[in-house]
């Protein structure tokens, strides 16, 4: 299990980094290597170049804002982890992170990373779907915003081609009066989730139910958001039925068997985990409609 | 005394190099070896029609390439049978290189050298195989049905029938007052220890010699498996196993082809050459265990007492058998546990599949026959309406039974009579330990939370220390410094500790001054391997007899120089004095020193045994008739026949029926393994066994989908439990000592692993009262079983299941 023969370039810039990756159709960029280098070693892919963009600077910074919470494509998961800032604009991102891998991955493992690789078992994929969040990807062209339905186009698969960076993913803050949840199973602790829920619970001001919306992992073949509203829309926090927007979820989601589970069971675990969440969520949203 | 060590918690003292990146394992060795890779089958089973090399021959740093057309001699012949047996009627082997046919993906077909590793695969990439594909086997049904062979000249798919029995077992079921019958699957897992083979070879020319390293369980095998392919004389050939991280059985299997192959191209290129197995071959190249198709038949009486038992097993032996019905005997015999069963019959079927071969992993077959009779327990208990612990406590053997015979032939050829136990003390114990009789008020508190809770228990028996024997060498040097060597290997057991131990107490020297090598052929020649929990016996007993030897000697020349009787001395600490009299001592290390006579002295110590130091009996040569320079001795132990440990485990369940989740969240050991020379390496051991049994009964499986392709070949989807996984065990001890041998002990390495499935079945059942016929299990499998309307279903059969039991 050793890589085939391939190139290194260590830019320094952005734009150095595009003009390897121009010269070079089978370069790829290189982060924090937790999924391309196993890869490479088992030789299930053999770029050319990798074009490692860790020595540019400026890319690892989470600028958390009113408006929403922007991290950098050299930003690890432990970082995004533990940032309170973050957390205080969009909760989900540290709860959906905690649920990323073991810590020696998280360690090295890049948030921004995760979403470029477009696995549909990413938690940081969901999420951003969730938020209605987008990326801005650098090309020789210039600096362009793509929101996350126009990125993610399939399993391991996003509508960026040909020489291009992706330097940032932004998730916008969560609303007023909501409340978020965010769970998994796994086989084992710290594996690909056999299915994941991250949910956002929306109240108004009567605390009633104003909108319930998930998204799932491992259940697609791209990120999915679906919104639930409908089993508990303006029924009190209190009282609404979470469970029948679990069942309204397990009739909406086309989930694919595979090794760990059955396409049965992971519709199971989509009307659990969607009633868990939101009843979690709802809980959470009520405490900040006071 | 005050040198007492044997029985106590002395802490591991390989420890500290093992875990701070001092030891030395297989690929810590031989920086600037060549490396050798292997170009290994994508097919189960396919006729090799071409192999060109042409294009990896420009690879840069590529040294040489090998195909079968370059074995010559012993190695074109196939690897050995390594345990005949009569009923193997139809041995196969691979041979070291793919011969026309390979029979399951990931045998070797082409070797090559080159410069590094990476080069190696660069030039593996380069190799076109034409490959003609035949029709697969996969999994015991298929290769019942034997629509298609998987040897040509072996139709039926059937290596062996393995056969025994104890009376007429079909009069004995028809007047049995009540049967019941089942038929049930164990799946595929594996040893998968964290340090995959390896083998380092380094030729001398100008001394025609051979050193070969292999993370290898057996390096005096090893050796002589080398010697006689190579075709070279035995003291030309040397090998050693250094630090092996982990085997589990695995290892005990050799010659590997890589074994051979390596030690060739070393030889051939006239540079050391080394391999070092990658995850993905491991997966795919060594060898698994455990699936059984399993159709028994119990009659019991109105009490639950058992009248008779008949069992009829289909073994998947994989695509090979070079280690015999090892694991089928094992099987047949460990089944009936520590039960009295008037009347057995077993019949063990082995067949061959296109997957990788089977060979012992930890529990050995064992794990197996306990899930065949534990079952059974909880059946009968099921139909009788009484308590599961009740019906075990009815049919175990009593303690005034011992040695009790089972009329059965264990996998040492000698007959299963076992030594000595306690196992109505062992459920006590058990049940105490668990709290069995107070369950259902916890089961009625987890129900309130919206859990299921459900309790299990099993037994086992296990046949332990088989021989035919081991050696121990130990020498005392004028330094004080105590060496013992033993042939067999060591894997992280903690050997260096326990044969320590032993020895410092037999002679009454400080534990420091004891340093232990195992498994190098330049210290001990002879030995049979570590394997069946038989290293603290085998090895365990033959150091202490060599002690004592070294003891004897010490004392009749210590009593020479102090003119007392030897019976009238004592060796404590180090020093040898005549009890009760202070003072009148001589150290050990002088005694070594003087059993030397010398006419050259290079020290100071040495000066005393020279030919002016003293007086001397001018009458008598310096070394006796029949005597020896020295203070050394070496001895072997060799058991009549094998010694049988035994334990009880209990688990209990909760289970979350909106995802139908399963957590072990007690698990309870008691455990009978004689005496115990070191109670935390035992308790070390029985860890580690019971997160396998874990790992086997809700996590792992070989996922071989119906063209013999190994689905999740990755620790990413073969699913060994992490830490996370493994519950806490709590563990009590019963020592039952062995009267077989000097110091009592039975075997304890496998002990952990076999009552794992078992006991968690029967949970699981306890919890959601449906039966199991079928482990591991997954909640997504529980969830296809609580859905199903049949009161008993098998969940092998499944969408998600893409396994060779249902292939």
């Amino acid at each position: 299990m050793k890589p085939a023969p391939f190139g290194y370039a260590d830019p320094t810039t952005v734009e150095d980094a595009l003009d390897v990756l121009a010269a070079d159709e089978g370069a790829k960029v290189l982060a924090g290597g937790q999924s391309l280098l196993p890869l490479l070693s088992m030789r299930l892919a053999a770029p050319t170049t990798l074009v490692d963009i860790n020595r540019v600077p400026g890319l690892d910074g989470i600028e958390a804002t009113r408006d929403g919470v922007r991290v950098g494509a050299l930003v690890r998961h432990v970082a995004l982890l533990g940032s309170t800032e973050a957390a205080a604009v969009q909760p989900l991102l540290g709860r959906a992170t905690a649920n990323v891998a073991h810590p020696a991955i998280r360690n090295r493992g890049t948030t921004v990373g995760s979403i470029a690789h477009a696995d549909p078992s990413g938690e940081l994929t969901s999420v951003l779907a969730l938020t209605d969040g987008s990326v801005t990807v650098a090309t020789p062209g210039g600096r362009e915003t793509v929101g996350w339905r126009d990125f993610f186009v399939g399993p391991l698969e996003t509508s960026v081609h040909g020489p291009a960076v992706v330097l940032d993913a932004f998730f916008p803050a969560l609303p007023a009066r909501s409340g978020t949840a965010f769970a998994e199973i796994a086989r084992r602790k710290g594996d690909y989730a056999v299915c994941g829920a991250g949910v956002v619970v929306t109240l108004d001001a009567d605390r009633r139910v104003a909108s319930a919306r998930a998204a799932y992992l491992s259940v697609g073949l791209v990120p999915e958001v679906h919104d639930l509203t409908d089993a508990v829309a303006g029924k009190p926090v209190d009282s609404a039925d979470w469970a029948a927007a679990g069942e309204l979820a397990r009739g909406l989601v086309d989930p694919d068997g595979d090794l760990h589970a059955s396409a049965d069971y992971r519709r199971l675990l989509v009307g659990t985990l969607t009633g868990r969440t939101l009843a979690q969520a709802a809980a959470e949203a009520a405490g900040r409609t006071a | 005394m005050t040198t007492k060590l044997f029985g106590e918690p002395v802490r591991r003292r390989e420890d500290a190099r093992l875990i701070t990146g001092q030891g030395r394992y297989l690929d810590d060795i031989g920086s600037s070896a060549y490396a050798a890779a292997f170009l290994r089958s994508p097919y189960a089973h396919a006729r090799i029609v071409d192999v060109d090399v042409t294009a990896a021959v420009d690879v840069e740093g590529l040294l040489a390439v090998y195909t079968y057309e370059d074995l010559v001699g012993p190695m074109a012949e196939p690897l050995p049978v390594l345990i005949p047996h009569p009923q193997l009627t139809s041995p196969r082997t691979g041979y070291p290189l793919a011969k026309d046919v390979v029979h399951h993906v990931g045998e070797a077909v082409v070797m090559v050298v080159a410069t590094d590793r990476y080069v190696a695969e660069d030039a593996l990439d380069k190799i076109a195989v034409t490959y003609e594909e035949l029709p697969v086997v996969v999994g015991v049904d298929a290769a019942r049905a034997a629509v298609h062979a998987v040897h040509d000249d072996v139709p039926d798919n059937v290596a062996a029938r393995h056969h025994q029995e104890t009376g007429d077992v079909e009069p004995a079921l028809a007047a049995s007052p009540h049967t019941l019958s089942f038929t049930q699957y164990f799946e595929r897992s594996a040893a998968m220890p964290m340090e995959g083979k390896g083998v380092h070879a380094r030729w001398d020319g100008d001394d025609s010699s051979l050193r070969v390293y292999t993370s290898t369980q057996a390096s005096t095998s090893v050796r002589a498996a080398i010697a006689a392919k190579l075709q070279l004389s035995l003291e030309r050939v040397e090998v050693i196993a250094p630090d092996v991280g982990g085997g589990f059985g695995v290892k005990i299997v050799h010659p590997w082809p890589e074994e051979l192959l390596v030690p060739m191209a070393a030889r051939l290129l006239g540079h050391e050459v080394k391999w070092s197995e990658d995850r993905r071959e491991h997966f795919t190249s060594s060898a698994h265990e455990r699936q059984q198709r399993q159709e028994v038949t119990v009659g019991y009486d109105d009490d639950g007492r058992i009248t008779a038992l008949d069992v009829h097993i289909w073994h998947d032996n994989g695509a090979y058998t070079p280690y015999g019905i090892i694991v089928p005997i094992v099987t047949a015999t460990q089944l009936v546990g520590p039960y009295v069963v008037p009347v057995y019959r077993v019949q063990v079927e082995s067949v061959f599949t296109n997957t990788v071969i089977v060979t012992p992993y930890r529990g050995a077959g064992r794990p197996q026959g306990c899930f065949a009779m534990e079952r059974a327990m909880d059946r009968i208990a099921q139909e009788r309406g009484l308590d599961r612990a009740e019906v075990r406590l009815r049919n175990l053997i009593q303690a005034d039974q011992f040695p009790y015979d089972h009329h059965l032939t264990f996998q040492d050829g000698r007959p299963v009579v076992y030594d000595s136990g306690d196992y109505v003390g062992l459920m006590d114990k058990l049940k105490a330990l668990v709290h069995w009789d107070s369950f259902e008020d916890r089961r009625t508190e987890a129900r309130a939370r919206g859990r299921h809770l459900g309790i299990g228990m099993a037994m086992y028996v296990e046949g332990t220390g088989p021989g035919p024997y081991e050696g121990g060498h130990v020498q005392v040097l004028g330094s004080g410094k105590v060496l013992v060597s033993t042939g067999l290997t060591s894997q992280g057991q903690g050997h260096e500790t326990v044969f320590a131990q032993l020895v410092a107490s037999e002679l009454g020297v400080p534990m420091e001054d004891v340093e232990v090598t195992t498994g190098d052929t330049r210290r001990f020649g002879y030995a049979v391997g570590t394997f069946a929990s038989r290293a603290a016996v085998m090895s365990g007993n033959a150091v202490a007899l060599a002690a004592r030897g070294v003891k004897e000697k010490a004392l009749r020349i210590a009593a020479d120089v102090l003119e007392v009787d030897p019976g009238d001395l004592e060796i404590d600490e180090g020093l040898v004095q005549v009890k009760g009299t202070p003072g009148a001592s001589i150290p050990l290390r002088t005694v070594a020193v003087l059993s030397n006579p010398l006419r050259y002295a290079f020290d100071e110590a040495a000066k005393q045994a020279t030919q002016f130091a003293g007086p001397g009996d001018d009458s008598k040569p310096p070394v006796a008739a029949g005597d020896a320079p020295g203070l050394e001795h070496t001895d072997y132990y060799s058991p009549v026949r094998s010694t049988f440990a035994s334990g009880a485990h209990a688990a209990v369940v909760e289970i979350d029926p909106m995802t139908w989740e399963i957590e072990v969240v007690d698990y309870a050991v008691v455990h009978d393994c004689g005496n115990v020379v070191n109670p935390m390496i035992v308790e070390g051991q029985v860890h580690g066994g019971v997160a396998q049994g874990v790992g086997g009964a809700l996590y792992e499986r070989m996922a071989y989908d119906r063209d013999g392709q190994l689905q999740n070949a990755s620790f990413m989807d073969f699913l060994m439990p992490y830490a996370s996984e493994v519950p806490d065990v709590v563990i009590d001890h019963q020592e039952t000592a062995s009267p077989l041998n000097p110091l009592g002990l039975k075997g304890a390495g496998e002990a952990g692993v076999i009552p794992g499935s078992a006991a968690i079945a029967s949970a699981i059942e306890d919890a959601v009262g449906r039966r199991i016929a079928a482990m591991p299990i997954s909640p997504t499998e529980l969830y296809d079983l609580v859905r199903s309307d049949a009161d008993q279903v098998t969940n092998t059969v499944g969408p998600t299941n893409a396994t060779g039991a249902m292939a």
